[in-house]
Formats: C-alpha cells, structure tokens, sequence
C-alpha cells in the first residue's frame, strides 16, 4: 500500500545506514596474473571486477594512434547473472556503450595518457552483481587496477553516487534506493585536488539542491579514498594493522582511522611513477 | 558497528524473484531515555522523560515507559494521543506495521511522536545489534514482529537497570493480544493488556471511555445470531477482482435512505460504472467511503434506485425481520430499462473511518452502559458505545470512532473520543459542521505567526524592487458590504491615443508568504477560507488579511497588476503584468458604486474611471455569452444579523446589480489573460482551473422538465444550452426561467485545479474559455498564490524554488485545494441551513409560495423563492394510512389522490421548524394548496403546535 520509506523520521535509511554513510567497501588488488593490473571490489551487493592491459602498441587501425598521448579504451559490460532478473546482452547494448564511455572520460582526465604517446591503455570493467552505484563501483575498480598495472596517474580517481530524498541529500545509493525514482548523481573525483573527473545525472533536479547533493557525493567519494588508499598500502606491505577484509563501511565516521590521507602528505610509492599533483 | 545480510525473497507480478538486501546493524542508536551515560544521548528530538511522572498505575506503582504492540497503536491511538499518557516507545517494527495498514494512524501517531510534551520516542529497534531478531524457520512474519517487539522490550528492561542500579525505571509491555501477552511474562517482561494498564490509572477514569472496545473472540459466539455474512480475505477479493468476478469501488451510503447505497467502480470501464446496493445484507457492513469489493447479482435480481425515503429511526436493535420487510417496500415493480447494475458487498479492502460527530441516543434501560450514537451525517450507521456518562453526554455534541463491526452485530460498534458542548448553540453547531467538513480551524500557531512582517510596517526600499510605483493612479475597489478582506482593485483611464487603459490589481500575497515556510504550509493546508454565516475561518492570519494585504483605501499597498491597453470596442491591445505599489483611492461597495455610475451630476475621476469600467464590461460580457458562456442562477441567501446577539433576523435573497457583474468581469478578463501566460511560460506546471462538459445523461431531468411544460432545451453545446435557456421564458410564468437556470445549474460537473502537465484537457465549459486560472483573490485561495509565484517568475520579478516546477508536487498541491473547496462549500451550505433554522426558530411558522423542484417518488423538493430556501414535502408519515401514489419518471410526475404534481408547479407551503429530532433540527414542510384531503393542512392551522405530527384536516377538494 505505502511505499518504501527511504528515509526515516529517526534518519535511517532502508538498510540501516545514516543519509551520508557509505556501504561496507572490501577490494582486493592484483586478482589476476595474466592481466598488467586487475581489482576487485565490493559495494555493498555491488560487485565489480576490473583488468587493465597496457600502455601497449596500438591494436587494430594504427590511424587511431594519437600523436601526443596515450589512448585510454574502456569496455563495460555486466554479468548476465548480476541483477535480479536475468538480462539477455552481457555487453553492447546502449546502456553499457554509455558506461564505456563514461569511464574513457573519467580515465583519460586521470591518466597520465601524454607521458605514452602513440600507445593504447586497455580498460576492461565487469560487473558481477548490480545493487546500486555501478558506476561508482566500476571506477574505483578500475582505479585499483590502473594503480596495480602501475600506469602513472594524476592521482586516484573515487567515485560515489548521491540521491535526493525529501530535502537530504544521501550518499552511495542502493538498488532499492535508486528504483524508487528519485533523482541519483554520479560522480567521479581526484581527492587530493578536489577535481571532478565527471559528472553525470538525468534526472530533474532543482538547483537550489544540486550543491547540497554534490556535496554529499564529494564527501561521500573523498571517504571512499581513504578506504582505497589503505587497499593500495595493504596490496604492497601486507601488514596485520590493516585487515584487508574489515575496512569499516563507515569511512571517516569511524574513529580508528585518520582522516588526513598519508597520500595527501607527500608519500609516494616508487613504482607508481607518480608526480606530485599541483596542490590549490 | 557492525553488519549483516539478510536475504529476502519475494514475489511480484507472479514470478518468483531473489531479493536481495543489505541489512546493517548498528550499536549507535540510543535508547531514548534523557540522560541515559549507556548512549550518551545518540538522538536528538523528543526523548523520555528521565523520571517519569507518570499517571499512577496501581498495576505499576513505580515510573515506567510504555512500550505498545501493533494492535495497541492502531486501535487505541485516541487512548495514546490524550494528554495523561506520555513516556512511549514506539518501536521501527510497530511503526512500520502501522505504516503499511493505516495511513491514518501512521500520521497521527507521527504527529504524537513530534510533540514534545507527550515524550514519545521511537526506537529503531530493527537496526539496533541486540534487538534485532531474523526469522526463524516455519515462523511467519507476524510471529516474528512480535517476537521482535519483546526482545526489544526485554532488552529496554535489561539496559535500563544497568543505567544505574537503583534505579526502579520499568519498560511496560502493552498488549491486546492474549498469548503474547503470556509469552512476555513468561520472559519476565512486564506486561499488561491496554484495558488493564487504562483502568489501572485511577486519577484519569475518563480514559476508559476512549478505549475502543474489541471484543475477543470468546463472547462474539454466544450473543445473538449472525446477520452478515462474512469478509472475504483480502487475497481473495484481489484473486476475485483480477479474474473480473469482483469489482472493486468506493463505497458511497445514500444521505436519503439508509438501506440502499452505490458502488463507484474503480478503473475506466464504460459499463457498470456504478452499482447499486440494496438492503442491509448486501450493504454487509459496508461504511460511507470504504473501498470495497463487490460482487454483480445474476439480472433478475437487479433493481431500480428506490426515490422512498427512508431513515434508520428503530431504537431496539434485534429487529433484523422490520428490516427485511422494509426491504421489500424498495422493490417495486418498475420496467425493465430501469433497472440497474445491482450487487452485494463481498469482502472490504480499505476502511476509511474517521471519527464521526453526532449525539448520543440514550439506551431505554436505565443504568445500561451501551447506547447507540447517532452520526450527524445521515450516510454512517449508527454506532454503539459503551460509556458509564450517558447522562452527562445527553444532549451534547460528541465525537465518536468506530472499532469494529462483528458479523452479529447490527451497529457497528465504537468509542468516545471527545465532548464538543451543548447542542442548538451557536459555538458548538460551528464546531461540528467544521469538523464535519474537515475544515481546519483551529488559531494560527506560534511558528505560522512568527513568519508575519513585524509591525509597524512599511514599505522599505528592498520592496520597491522590480516594482512599478502607480501610486499615482485613480484606483479603486468595489466590494460587498463589510468585507474586510479587499483583494482586488481597478482602474481605468485614457491614454493619450484615445485608447483606454484598464488595470487589475490585486493583492501581493505572495511577498508575505514565501514559499516552504510554516505560514505557506499551513495557508496550502487550509486552501481557502471559509465563509460561514457569522464567522469567516481564515486562510492567512488575521493581519495579512484585513490589514497588510488587503488593498484599502488611502494607504500604500502592494499589488500585482494586471494592466491592458483596449480600444473603446474591449478588444485587447496590450497586456502588462507588474507587481506594482498602489494607494487606493475608495473602498466602493457595489450598491455605492452603481450610484456614482448612475448620478449624472458626477464627474470626479474615481465616477469617471467607474463609467468607462463599466461600458467596457458591458461589452465584454456581451462578447463572452456570444461565445456561448452559460448564465447559471442559483439562489443565494443572506441573512441580517442582530448585531448583538447574531442570531438571524431577516433572510434576504442577494441582489445583483450592474457593478457585481462589472467587477466580475473584469476579474474574468485578468485570469484568463493570467492563465494564457503561465501556461506559455511553463508547459508543464501551470496550476490552472477547468470545467468539464458535463456528459448528456446529466441533462435528462433538466430536458423532462423542460417538456413538461412545452419547451425545449438543447445540451449538446455550451453555446446553444445558453441560446435555449434564453428563449425559455413563458409569458404567464415568469420565474420560470430562472427555475430552468437553477436546474441547469445542478446539472453540470464540478470546475477543478489541475496541473497543466498532468492533464491536456483545459477548456472550462461555464466560462466558454479555452484556458482559465484563479489569480484575482490570493488572500482566500491558496491557487492564487501558487498562480502569483508563477506569473512573478514568468515576468523575472521573483525566483524560482523546487517544488514549484515538480509537476507531481503541483498535482497534490491541486488535489488539496478541490477537496478544501469541495468542503468549504459544503460547510458554507451547512451554515446557512443552520442559520435558516434559527431563523425560523424564532419567527415561528409561515406560509409561502413555492415551486417544485424535482419529484420523487413518495416527495417533491420544492423552493421558496423568497427565501431561496430548498425543503422536502413528504407524502407518507409513520402511523398514517399511505395516500395513494402513483408516480411516472417519464414526464416526471407524482399523483396523490387525484391531484398530479408536475416540476416547476406552483405550491403554497407552510414553513416551521421541527425539533423533534434534536440532532437533525430540520426545516419541516407541508403542503397548504393545492388541498388534498388527508395530506395538506389549513393555512390558518395554528391550533396543532404539536410538531411532531401536525393534525390534518379534512378539507374538501378544489378541483
């Protein structure tokens, strides 16, 4: 008879969390051998596995070699088996041509792509199980697994959803939450400079909210960095003070975790080829 | 913090689906309690008292928090709202049981839960790491949610004594259900049924009676037989109403006879749109707007809408056969192609009870607790309440809920929730018509008050904003008498190239009012104001309203201006549109205006600006019924009060002069050329204002009518039922035509806000109009200011806010205000019966001249011109030997004795008041001429002051 209840008068949402909390976030690094770098990650209910081949010789045309950089090529695709309902296409429908684009993007203003002209940097992004937040998931799948194939970049790239409920602003969208119809923001950052990489919403929004739901999914993505950031450090110096499989869902809410990233202060790993991003 | 999964699995549409769901559990929600070290007060927003002091339970001597089940919160919310009880835990589990059976009680127990004083809180125990329970193997989700609810009561307990050791803080467990009840004894929770916890609390034996009364199910047995057979379970009538055997509709008891309703189906199918339902069984408990199932009777059993009139008046309440013989009166023979789509209710899918004002019908035994109360709408049952203050209830206005209606119970059956005051006073007939009617009326509170400029005011220079100054402009109002609330004002003048230049202008409401504020939340509430006989029951509060919006003479004001450039033939040159500062020069009433117009020898420039006002509309009007606007009549009523003691002491049909129409069609002009605008600036969300054609079947009676007397009307366009209601007239019979407006008017549909993207039919049928709005009167339509926020943003002289351009938003904010206008006018009409009444009252009984309006089939309804009052003549009384009467719906007529009945038939009725039902004070009717033995009375027959039952005299027949 009544819909769900997103929100509720005590400020919890369907499952639990508060309006700006994220899902529990558990990644692995380095899953595959074979690839140059690979990720897995896990949202919530969304899951997404990640491989990265490259830079290498451009495959196919040689005419799409570009001169001064790198060529950055996303695909997308999604498990037949990843929502409730079995879909037909695992990959080239319109909705994944979209995502593959949407990643090119959001990788190419991450990528290092000039520092390998004429050579070609291969994405490939899977999604095992849809609950909400794709995208997001995607990205900082592919984020982790650029960073394993060591290819130099700008700085890691987080990326969060953020929807609209009865004046607040919530932060890492569910399925359920994205079906009930509201309007849902996507966006992709560079956490040490604040930069936005993309950002995407088709649905109808005012603009008299559109900051405050921006800024949720910023904050939402920058505490998605932290969870990353320490992924990357345990994948190099595997170290009991990191449980890889319990880094809390609640990011920066929870108090054994510093909030400043060590990224942020200077620290680099040496393979990573990584130049210092320019500070505002 | 830690989390879980739960799996779900659910099924929709048929197919079975894996749902599956994060569930996180968490170890930071608080238990509620102030000053609890365990939480450190994890919440903000009410919270309990830290030491309760509570009613004294002598069940529980020592503080407690009550902590209720389901049931509890849904039966006993008026137990839960009084003020005695406070110190609740509402659990996430109850609430969202709540949430998903009664939209009704979600809202009022949320409304509970936000009062501060009544410290409820509510623990969102489904979320919390050791109240959460999963469902275990064979249990079903009821057994489940209770078993949730005393885990979380039990962990209540358990944290409260840890918050210190001497503390006696008790969680009490309420519950209505008996082996639940058992069980969380057996886990040492203390726990009570309400009944005990309420009678326990020995300083408020009032609240007894707000309990409702739910009888288990021990004694429903040995009480009496079964009279209704019994509800369908709602997965039935779901399987029932999909395979099409079930119909599925609101439910809608007729106010004229209680045995007979009809059944408004769901959905946009031509045939059986609506079914009939007749006789108590089929009726099977079925209550005034209830969504039902219903189920269609084989066609031999269909039958006709009965026109008797028939109220429930049987004090004993086992006479299930009277009934059944009453029954049958309502089948009569009629033909074939009267019959109608009957059925019988087979099972209810939405209750939609509310709490119903009526009085008390004291039991005939003295010392019984259990009486009968009668709503004061005709079209709900009579209930049954169990109360110990009969006595002091008698009398008295009184509000009453229903609980329940048991298959062997003729009543339904209900509790006591509030004492309104003595019946026949002024104050408490108010009251009720207002509740009645759902109109909000209760004073403005603090924080609507707090948003009002402060005083004194003036207009600053922020103000002069994207405002024009036309101070300088002879401006002027014309109003009826003693209106306070002055929202529009005109001018007119000539502009240097001969042309004329008209102005509109209208009160800025919306600078006062911004949008999402307390004051703009609880104004889009009330939707309008409601004018009643002696009393007007704001929309915005009294300051805005008679004194900083409404656009009085000689002082700056802020307006919205509407301002065209016309030739001298109306035709339209230019439209402007401004918010503007104006200083009206008069406040005109219409009669004071009409005179200016009328003196020759005045030639100032408000008589001026009024001539040239007036000559314009003339032609505007002239234009519009060209293009077949309709005139509609209906007789308006006002009543002189005795400035003392406002009681009524005249009635006076209102007057129409040249200015009424002047300013009307002025204000016409402005909405349309308001409405054309917003709709060009937002396609998709303009609030406008449509009229549907009514559809033809509407206009059989007026077209019967119409023919009874050799005169014909054609429906099939505005245009020409305007043309044939002009050349209806009749030399011999002058009112005539304004009987056939009257009629007309009753045909015709209702005019609705919509919102432009929600709907592509916009044209208003009345007006003759393609597109229309309501701009001209923002201080008593909400519309109005909605349309002024518009049109300020179309014309960049404001901005723009969320939900203005969400068309959904829009819809409800539409919704809203037709069901507010719906019931402002029905109380408006309440308040003239009710003024009537007294009026009547006090001038004792009178003959006057009448006209028959309809026929039905054992009355007429006529009207008395004079007074524009409407009654009902009734031709069949209790204890009286029926007349013979023979009635034909063809021409329609009815013919007692030897004399026939036609509409629109001259009477002379004679007019008193009866009280014989107190709760119904009804102005009562009886025919005086034509004289028909054994039916009409002497004029002259004031011997018989017994009202109940006026003697009749044999008189001799004229014809």
């Amino acid at each position: 008879m009544a819909g769900l209840e997103l929100l509720s008068d005590q400020g919890y949402r369907v499952d639990g969390r508060r309006a700006g909390e994220l899902r529990k976030i558990q990644a692995r690094m380095g899953v595959f051998a074979q690839a140059d770098g690979s990720a897995y990650i896990e949202q919530g209910n969304t899951k997404a596995l990640a491989v990265v081949y490259g830079p290498h010789e451009i495959r196919g045309s040689r005419a799409r070699a570009l001169p001064d950089r790198a060529l950055v090529n996303c695909q997308y695709s999604s498990a037949t088996f990843s929502t409730g309902e079995r879909k037909r296409r695992p990959h080239g429908d319109r909705k994944s041509c979209e995502m593959g684009l949407q990643l090119r993007q959001t990788f190419e203003a991450a990528i290092l792509t000039q520092l390998h002209p004429r050579s070609q940097i291969d994405i490939y992004v899977q999604v095992l199980q849809a609950d909400g937040g794709t995208y997001a998931a995607c990205v900082n799948a592919a984020t982790l697994a650029v960073l394993d194939a060591g290819i130099p970049m700008r700085d890691f790239v987080c990326a969060c959803s953020a929807g609209f409920v009865d004046g607040t602003a919530l932060a890492d969208l569910s399925h359920v939450e994205e079906a009930a119809g509201g309007p849902q923001l996507a966006l992709a950052l560079l956490p040490a400079s604040g930069q936005i990489a993309l950002l995407e919403m088709d649905a109808r929004l005012h603009e008299d909210h559109l900051e405050q739901v921006l800024e949720a999914a910023a904050q939402a993505a920058q505490d998605v960095h932290i969870l990353l950031d320490r992924v990357v450090r345990q994948h190099i110096w595997p170290s009991p003070d990191y449980p890889l499989l319990q880094s809390g869902p609640w990011g920066c809410f929870s108090p054994n975790i510093p909030r400043v990233s060590w990224h942020r202060q200077g620290w680099y790993a040496p393979h990573f080829m990584l130049r210092t991003p320019q500070l505002q | 913090m830690l989390k879980s999964k739960t799996f779900l699995k659910k099924t929709r549409a048929g197919g079975v689906m894996k749902i599956v769901r994060e569930h996180y559990l968490r170890d930071d929600i608080g238990c509620g309690a102030a000053g609890c070290t365990a939480c450190c007060g994890a919440h903000e927003g009410p919270a309990l008292e830290p030491q309760p002091q509570d009613p004294a339970s002598s069940l529980c001597p020592q503080p407690h928090y009550l902590l209720p089940d389901t049931n509890v919160l849904l039966h006993q919310i008026d137990v839960l709202e009084d003020p005695a009880i406070r110190n609740v835990i509402v659990l996430q589990t109850v609430l969202q049981e709540v949430r998903n059976r009664s939209a009704p009680v979600y809202k009022r127990i949320r409304d509970v839960a936000n009062n501060q004083e009544k410290h409820f809180y509510t623990f969102t125990n489904e979320h919390h790491r050791e109240t959460y329970v999963e469902q275990e193997q064979g249990e079903n989700a009821n057994d489940r949610n209770d078993r949730a609810i005393r885990v979380a009561a039990k962990w209540y307990n358990e944290h409260l004594k840890k918050m210190s050791a001497d503390n006696q803080l008790q969680v009490i467990f309420i519950t209505n259900d008996r082996k639940n009840k058992e069980k969380a004894v057996e886990e040492g929770i203390p726990a009570f049924t309400c009944e005990e916890y309420v009678k326990s609390l020995t300083a408020n034996p009032e609240l007894i009676d707000r309990l409702a009364c739910l009888s288990e199910e021990g004694n429903e047995i040995e009480s009496g037989k079964i009279i209704f057979s019994e509800h369908l379970p709602l997965s039935k009538l779901q399987q029932g109403i999909k395979s099409g055997t079930y119909l599925q509709g609101t439910f809608r008891a007729s106010r004229e006879n209680y045995l007979e309703a009809t059944v408004w189906i769901h959905g946009d199918s031509e045939e059986n749109k609506e079914i009939i339902l007749q006789g108590l069984k089929h009726l099977n408990r079925a209550i005034h707007e209830d969504i039902v199932a219903v189920e269609l009777l084989p066609k031999s059993q269909w039958v006709a809408p009965s026109s008797v009139v028939l109220h429930d008046e049987g004090q004993n309440e086992d006479d299930v056969e009277k009934e059944e013989e009453r029954e049958q009166m309502l089948k009569t023979a009629v033909s074939e192609n009267m019959l109608k789509p009957t059925g019988r209710v087979v099972g209810i899918i939405k209750r939609n009870w509310r709490p119903y004002c009526g009085m008390l019908s004291k039991s005939d035994i003295k010392e019984s607790r259990r009486h009968l109360f009668t709503p004061a709408d005709k079209r709900i049952p009579r209930i049954r309440i169990e109360t110990r203050q009969a006595s002091t209830l008698e009398g008295r206005r009184i509000i009453v809920a229903i609980d329940g209606w048991p298959r062997n119970s003729r009543y339904p059956n209900g509790h006591f929730v509030k004492n309104l005051g003595d019946v026949g006073e002024k104050e408490t007939e108010t009251e009720v018509l207002l509740l009645e009617h759902d109109v909000p009326h209760q004073p403005f509170s603090q924080a609507v008050l707090s948003f009002l400029p402060k005083m004194p005011w003036g207009i600053t220079e922020k103000d002069m904003k994207n405002r024009e100054d036309l101070r300088h402009l002879c401006i002027c109002s014309v109003d009826p008498p003693g209106c306070t609330d002055i929202d529009d004002a005109l001018h007119c003048r000539e502009l240097e190239n001969g042309n004329l230049e008209v102005g509109v202008h209208i009160a800025d409401v919306s600078h006062f009012i911004r949008p999402g504020n307390a004051l703009d939340q609880e104004s889009a509430r009330r939707g309008t104001t409601v004018y009643l006989c002696e009393k007007r029951i704001d929309m915005v509060p009294e300051l805005l309203s008679s004194n900083l919006c409404s656009l009085k003479c000689d002082v700056d004001r802020l307006a919205f201006s509407c301002i065209w450039e016309m030739n001298h033939s109306a035709e339209i040159l230019k439209t402007k549109f401004t918010k503007s500062v104006i200083n009206s020069k008069a406040s005109l009433t219409y009669a004071e205006a009409q005179l200016r117009i009328d003196s020759a020898n005045m030639r100032d420039d408000i008589t001026t600006s009024l001539r040239g006002l007036n000559k314009l509309a003339k032609i505007l009007k002239k234009k519009r019924i060209e293009k077949g606007a309709l005139t509609l009549s209906s007789p308006e009523v006002r009543f002189h009060m005795d400035s003392e003691t406002h009681d009524p002491i005249d009635l006076q049909t209102k007057e129409l002069r040249e200015t009424n129409s002047m300013v009307e069609e002025f204000m016409l002009l402005a909405n349309i050329s308001v409405a054309k605008k917003i709709h060009e600036e937002f396609s998709e969300h303009a609030l406008l204002r449509k009229h549907p054609a009514p559809p033809p079947s509407n206009y059989e009676i007026l077209v019967k009518a119409a023919r009874s007397r050799n005169l014909e009307i054609k429906t099939d366009t505005a245009k020409s039922l305007a043309e044939s209601l002009d050349q209806a007239e009749s030399p011999t019979f002058p009112y005539l035509n304004t009987l056939l407006r009257i009629l007309a008017t009753r045909c015709m549909m209702q005019a609705v806000y919509f919102c432009s993207g929600m709907d592509n039919d916009f044209h208003h049928y009345g007006l003759a109009s393609p597109i229309y709005t309501h701009f001209t009167s923002p201080i008593r339509r909400y519309a109005d200011v909605i349309v002024h926020r518009l049109l300020a943003v179309a014309i960049g002289a404001d901005c723009t806010y969320p939900e203005l351009t969400d068309k959904h938003k829009l819809a409800d904010i539409c919704k809203n205000l037709n069901y507010r206008h719906k019931m402002a006018q029905y109380a408006q009409r309440a308040s003239v019966a009710f003024h009537t009444q007294l009026f009547f009252k006090s001038k004792g009984r009178v003959s006057e001249e009448a006209y028959i309006l309809f026929v039905r089939k054992n009355a007429i309804v006529v009207l008395i011109p004079k007074y524009g009052l409407e009654g009902t003549v009734f031709f069949e009384e209790k204890d009286k030997p029926n007349p013979r009467l023979i009635y034909d719906d063809e021409i329609p007529s009815l013919k007692i004795e030897d004399t026939v009945f036609h509409v629109f038939d001259k009477v002379k009725v004679k007019i008193m008041l009866d009280s014989s039902n107190l709760q119904h004070q009804k102005i009562r009717m009886s025919l005086v001429e034509p004289q028909i033995p054994g039916i009409s009375i002497s004029p002259d027959d004031i011997s018989n002051m017994n009202l109940n039952g006026p003697e009749k005299k044999k008189m001799k027949l004229e014809k």
